[in-house]
């Protein structure tokens, strides 16, 4: 239905371009690799824009000094014409880089909202200010910034992790900076967002939706381990809990 | 300053229905805002500078003081400083003039504005003063802003007094530029800083009332135990976020336009040159700007929980702001274009404006990318992005119209080798200020932070030159303003019009204007234009 609404929009709007992006099949998807090459991608576009305009605009600022006193300047006086094609060429200029930026941010949007079959899910729970993971397995941890305690989030390498979040206060935002990812949670809602951890090691996850006076403490280890190490990390906190 | 030739007597200021005045009590009570504001963000500055407390008391109370001057400075740079520098000051002082208006079309209801606004710095400046200091940034989110033991109260007092201070001036302003023309002046005569606020101010009027209604659902929330946007009894919090950036993303054209605008003016003035394409930059630009404005403020919301279609169908309006936005500034650049430009402290504003522009305009286009939003949302690197546009850009219009103006203002001249010395302390020191954000905010430097120890160890150096150039910025501030303080007492006198411009506010006034604005009565013919040099 979503899928069919948004489609929708697209076409009313004659985004053909952006619905072949759309369409493209990815392999193995890395949302993670994707927000990294579309940044490259945006950083030159953005630079080429730039360029120009900086380089016109402090050209002609340096050539067109006034160089005697009550000196009228001979700007050009547009015709019909010149006018209205000084705005409908810029106009669709700007709309095809427009179409052109969409269009490949629809395809990196597709990936991360498009949760893969064989996801491991985990639960998230913010409150003011830690946060809490439960696991299908039973298990369940949690991450004390303070005394550094606690397990946080422990995934095995190469199985994309979806999390389903909630939150029983305010509005806080789970944030993987080294995954290129956020999404907010909130109390009464539940939201989602997923990643692909292909790379062993520890890295962090932090709150960014402003929470009140910890905010900035906020956060929690995140370490991707081998499956084998997983598989008898999951069996020692079953026997932690138990015992 | 005074309009009046008689001594000062204050009486004659808070009673006065002359929209000069207004603008001056405008402008007083903005630039306190502005220095106030500005004390919160050396504060917030310093203690960014390292991991750890730098200024505030320990770990756990920590936050409750830096909140504090984050809050005061969120929301009295926006609310305090921007829009009533512009939208009051600017406006008041300029409109009447620009179209041969003897005043305002409702004098008094311009006098109850700016005692609302002046109200409205008062209940902000209470934060001080308070016990229980307002914590809830300048967006106020629930369930924060109503669990909060702050005092919720003292921000929507502000919104409020701030929000009815510019309605009544959007009504006014608008009345007056529809009906108040001198004889003969038609819409395309106008001059670009009047097309920029009648524009802006559309936006006030359509979009304040929104933003208005939110924050007094969160006082019913907050103190009558209603419950919007209380999940557990039916309320929902995304109802307010959506509700406040139906504005609040508006609201950033209210401030951008007539920023856009004061630099046509210093623009063609200084280059004496028309304004190239000028109907294209009006309707294509500032109008379609307008239409476009309420259908994109998803964008503050990207990862919020929104339907997938909603973040998907606004990146697409969002991105095609880059239309009227673009339209605009071919048309500013080009103003220059075979110009005969003179260089003076405006005009240097006017320069580091195309740069400015370019790179606050173009760091928002990732920032419009939902799925690039996804990483640089709420990070330093936003911060950047809205501080080179509005905490920069615009900000800059702002001294760079009453450099502009100020001989007309005041009767005489600014200092010049202060006020261009000023000039580069501001500019370099930005840059040095926020370029830093711009690069830890893609390594994933989290907003709203004072401590950022779980961060690698490098994020410190760049934090610490961001708080060198902000005190860089602060030197630039002291020497502007009290180079237009030390001026308006004992500056050079001024001519009539020391800019050769032709634009009625020059050639049709007295230096400073009297009351009632124009000796004569103005009428134009249809070959006149404020940018016609002859
Ligand atoms: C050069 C002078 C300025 C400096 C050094 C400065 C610095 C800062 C800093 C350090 C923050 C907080 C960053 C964080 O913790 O995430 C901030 C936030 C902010 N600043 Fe400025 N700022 C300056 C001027 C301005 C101006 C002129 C405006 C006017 C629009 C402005 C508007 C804001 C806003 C809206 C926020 C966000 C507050 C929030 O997160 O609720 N700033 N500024
Ligand atoms: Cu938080
Ligand atoms: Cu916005």
């Amino acid at each position: 239905m979503k899928r069919a609404v948004s489609a929708m929009v697209l076409m009313g709007l004659g985004l053909h371009a952006a619905m072949a992006g759309a369409g493209e099949k990815v392999a193995m998807p890395d949302p993670t690799a994707s927000w990294n090459h579309l940044w490259y991608h945006v950083l030159i576009d953005l630079a080429i824009i730039g360029i120009i305009f900086l380089t016109a605009g402090l050209y002609w600022v340096w050539k067109y000094r006034a160089t005697r006193p009550n000196q009228i300047g001979e700007g050009p006086k547009l015709s019909k014409i010149g006018a209205i094609s000084f705005a409908v060429v810029p106009a669709f200029l700007f709309m095809a880089d427009d179409f052109y930026l969409a269009a490949k941010g629809w395809t990196v949007w597709n990936e991360y909202r498009n949760v893969p079959r064989n996801a491991m899910e985990v639960k998230v729970t913010g409150s003011m200010w830690s946060w809490a993971f439960e696991y299908d397995n039973g298990v369940s941890t949690t991450f004390m910034p303070d005394s550094k305690e606690g397990e946080g989030l422990v995934v095995p390498v190469g199985k994309p992790v979806v999390l389903r979040m909630t939150s029983t206060d305010v509005v806080h935002s789970f944030f993987l900076p080294d995954y290129r990812v956020k999404e907010d949670l909130m109390p009464g809602r539940v939201t989602y967002l997923w990643f692909q951890p292909n790379k062993e090691g520890e890295t962090i996850a932090t709150c960014a939706e402003y929470c009140g006076n910890r905010h900035s403490f906020m956060w929690t280890k995140v370490k991707v381990v081998p499956q084998a190490e997983y598989d008898t990390w999951v069996a020692k906190q079953k026997q932690g809990a138990g015992a | 300053m005074s309009t009046a030739s008689s001594g000062f007597k204050l009486s004659e200021w808070i009673f006065s229905t002359d929209h000069k005045r207004i603008g001056i009590l405008y402008l007083i009570g903005s630039i306190a805002a502005f220095a106030v504001a500005g004390i919160m963000a050396l504060l917030i500055r310093i203690e960014q500078s390292a991991p750890g407390p730098t200024i505030v008391s320990d770990v756990y109370t920590g936050g409750d003081q830096y909140n504090v001057w984050l809050y005061f400075h969120g929301a009295a740079m926006i609310l305090g400083f921007l829009i009533p520098g512009l939208t009051g000051f600017a406006a008041n002082y300029l409109l009447p003039l620009m179209i041969g208006a003897k005043d305002v079309a409702f004098p008094r209801i311009n006098a109850l504005s700016v005692w609302l606004f002046w109200a409205g710095i008062v209940v902000a400046l209470m934060t001080f003063i308070v016990p229980d200091k307002p914590d809830v940034m300048w967006t106020g989110y629930p369930p924060y802003s109503v669990t909060t033991a702050g005092n919720t109260s003292l921000y929507v007092f502000t919104v409020h007094l701030m929000g009815f201070s510019s309605i009544l001036a959007a009504v006014n302003f608008l009345v007056t530029i529809i009906y108040m023309r001198a004889p003969g002046m038609g819409w395309n005569q106008l001059n670009m800083f009047v097309w920029s606020c009648f524009t802006a101010l559309i936006i006030q009027l359509i979009f304040v009332p929104v933003l208005a209604s939110a924050v007094t659902l969160l006082l019913f929330d907050r103190y009558l135990g209603t419950h919007f946007f209380d999940p557990a009894n039916g309320g929902d919090v995304l109802l307010y976020q959506n509700l406040f950036w139906f504005y609040s993303h508006p609201a950033v054209y209210v401030i951008f336009l007539p920023a856009m605008g004061i630099f046509y003016e210093i623009f063609a003035t200084m280059a004496k040159n028309p304004i190239f394409n000028y109907k294209a930059a009006v309707y294509g630009g500032m109008c379609l700007l307008v239409a476009i404005s309420g259908e994109v403020w998803i964008h503050h919301l990207y990862y919020s929980g929104m339907p997938d279609w909603l973040r998907l169908g606004q990146m697409v309006t969002t991105l095609l702001i880059s239309v009227p936005v673009g339209l605009m500034t071919i048309s500013l650049f080009g103003t220059l274009y075979k110009g005969a430009i003179t260089f003076n402290i405006p005009m240097y504003y006017g320069t580091a404006a195309l740069y400015l522009l370019l790179i606050g305009g173009l760091t928002g286009i990732p920032l419009a990318l939902t799925a690039m939003s996804v990483h640089l949302g709420e990070t330093s690197f936003t911060h950047a992005h809205f501080h080179f546009i509005m905490g920069i850009f615009a900000t800059f219009s702002v001294f760079a119209a009453v450099d502009f103006w100020f001989p007309k203002i005041s009767g005489r001249m600014l200092n010049v080798k202060q006020g261009k010395i000023g000039f580069w302390f501001n500019f370099i020191g930005v840059n040095i200020t926020f370029w830093p954000l711009f690069i830890i905010g893609v390594e994933g430097m989290p907003r709203r932070y004072w401590d950022y120890s779980q961060f690698p160890a490098h994020f410190a150096g760049y934090h610490k030159v961001a708080t060198i150039g902000a005190f860089i910025v602060a030197i630039g501030m002291v020497m502007t303003i009290s180079n237009w303080i030390l001026s308006a007492i004992k500056g050079e006198k001024a001519t009539d019009n020391p800019w050769g411009s032709n634009s009625l506010e020059w050639t049709h006034t007295a230096t400073p204007p009297g009351p009632g604005n124009f000796p004569k009565p103005v009428t134009v013919d249809a070959n006149w234009t404020p940018y016609t040099y002859k």
